[in-house]
């Protein structure tokens, strides 16, 4: 069936069978591979998206329960930053990404683009989260090389440069 | 992992759903939030033919406190259960509750009246609404009902609700007495090994994941009612519960964790 969502900001209309997943349509219909598929379980947010500005396992998702929604994907996120004038850094990124690449919140980088996606949706709900409340607002959220205590740091950063 | 092959429809409104699932019978699954139901379809632990979805029912998206009672659309998400001033201030329980399930994202699609429906005894909410001593009101063809949330549950994932009806609302008594929610897991984001929802001071204590259903852990209310003490109250909260044994615990470690969770989640509530 005919499927319509934006994504980052460009209209996308497709043809899926119902059962296509959200994350499957944005990587092989939209053509977007940021967002990663780890455990395909709902369990580790390497998938995370957001849908209509939330934060949403898209691996848990049928796309077309999205129709009509607006998506952001790690590709996206810049974008949005600079659209609210605040992207920063050399590269222009948003501040959550500059904050990553300060903190050396990554190791192999495979869980960065749904923590990225994660952090971002939770700092928009707890704009000024105690150590704690990040701990548990990435709860949904794996990485496998042990690289919390960094990527707790760089969600601490992004959220003081904001404030 | 992909599901399999399936119908979908959206329903535009309660009585579209209903009339859907008179039309597909028992082929048929309504989708909310789709964060229990579409993980068991990629699993094929469960193939419905025809998904209606029902999540885009907005009018079935409501908090609101009405003669002592605080009713809940069915399709209200967890995370706006978290937020919402109502819920804080007349029900907080189910407010915290509501919190600790599954992870944010999570939160932002799971809706309330899916997870009754779902009937899982490992989940959160349901026992806060039995604790609460709440009530769910189930549409059909033949109009509305309202059940008892003591009533509504019958085994593993299974409830009263019958193959044409849906939950439209889920109402609690505003009830702001003590209470307290205890969830013993050992990862992040799971669900609870056991849990236990103490609802009004110590009247309604409810147990997750100590049978094929959300249970009342009566013997508890009855020590406290003819007052008896928390702590011997509290050696009474597996009676006549027939713990699951998987690979988190088996049936004497969850009767202990039962004990130890009602005692604690009843000393915090008094």
């Amino acid at each position: 069936m005919q499927v319509s969502m934006t994504v980052n900001g460009d209209s996308h209309s497709r043809d899926v069978e119902p059962r296509t997943l959200l994350v499957h349509h944005i990587r092989e219909g939209v053509g977007l591979t940021g967002t990663n598929i780890g455990c395909d379980t709902s369990s580790c947010g390497a998938c995370t998206v957001h849908v209509g500005g939330q934060s949403v396992k898209s691996c848990t998702m049928l796309a077309v329960q999205a129709e009509g929604e607006s998506i952001t994907t790690i590709e996206g996120l810049a974008e949005t930053a600079r659209a609210d004038g605040i992207a920063t850094g050399e590269q222009n990124w948003h501040p959550m990404q500059e904050a990553f690449q300060q903190c050396h919140a990554l190791q192999c980088g495979y869980c960065t683009p749904g923590m990225v996606m994660a952090a971002t949706s939770f700092l928009k709900e707890n704009p000024t989260p105690t150590e704690a409340e990040i701990r548990e607002g990435l709860e949904g959220n794996l990485c496998r090389c042990t690289g919390y205590h960094n990527i707790v740091k760089a969600v601490q950063s992004a959220a003081e440069g904001a404030s | 992992m992909i599901p399999a092959a399936f119908d979908y429809t959206v329903a535009e409104n309660a009585e579209h759903a209903i009339q859907l699932l008179g039309e597909y019978g028992d082929e048929a699954k309504l989708l909310a939030g789709g964060h229990s139901l579409i993980p068991m379809m990629k699993f094929r632990l469960a193939a419905p033919t025809q998904l209606i979805d029902v999540a885009r029912i907005s009018d079935l998206s409501y908090i609101r406190q009405e003669n002592g009672q605080v009713a809940i659309g069915a399709m209200t998400k967890h995370a706006e259960l978290e937020t919402n001033d109502v819920i804080a201030a007349a029900c907080p329980i189910l407010g915290h509750v509501a919190s600790l399930v599954g992870d944010p994202s999570v939160r932002h699609r799971g809706t309330l009246g899916g997870t009754i429906a779902h009937s899982d005894p490992a989940s959160d909410l349901p026992a806060a609404v039995l604790a609460l001593g709440g009530t769910i009101v189930a549409r059909g063809p033949n109009g509305q009902r309202e059940i008892a949330a003591t009533d509504f549950f019958t085994g593993y994932f299974e409830s009263v609700l019958a193959p044409d009806e849906m939950i439209v609302e889920v109402k609690v008594p505003a009830n702001t007495g003590g209470w307290n929610y205890q969830k013993f897991n050992r990862r992040a984001q799971d669900w609870a090994i056991v849990g236990v929802a103490v609802a009004d001071g110590g009247k309604g204590v409810a147990l997750v994941n100590m049978g094929s259903t959300p249970l009342r852990a009566t013997a508890v209310e009855a020590a406290l009612a003819g007052g008896g003490s928390v702590a011997d109250a509290a050696e009474l909260a597996a009676e006549g519960a027939v713990p699951p044994v998987d690979n988190n615990a088996d049936a004497s470690y969850r009767t202990h964790l039962a004990q130890v969770l009602t005692r604690r989640a009843l000393e915090a509530a008094s």
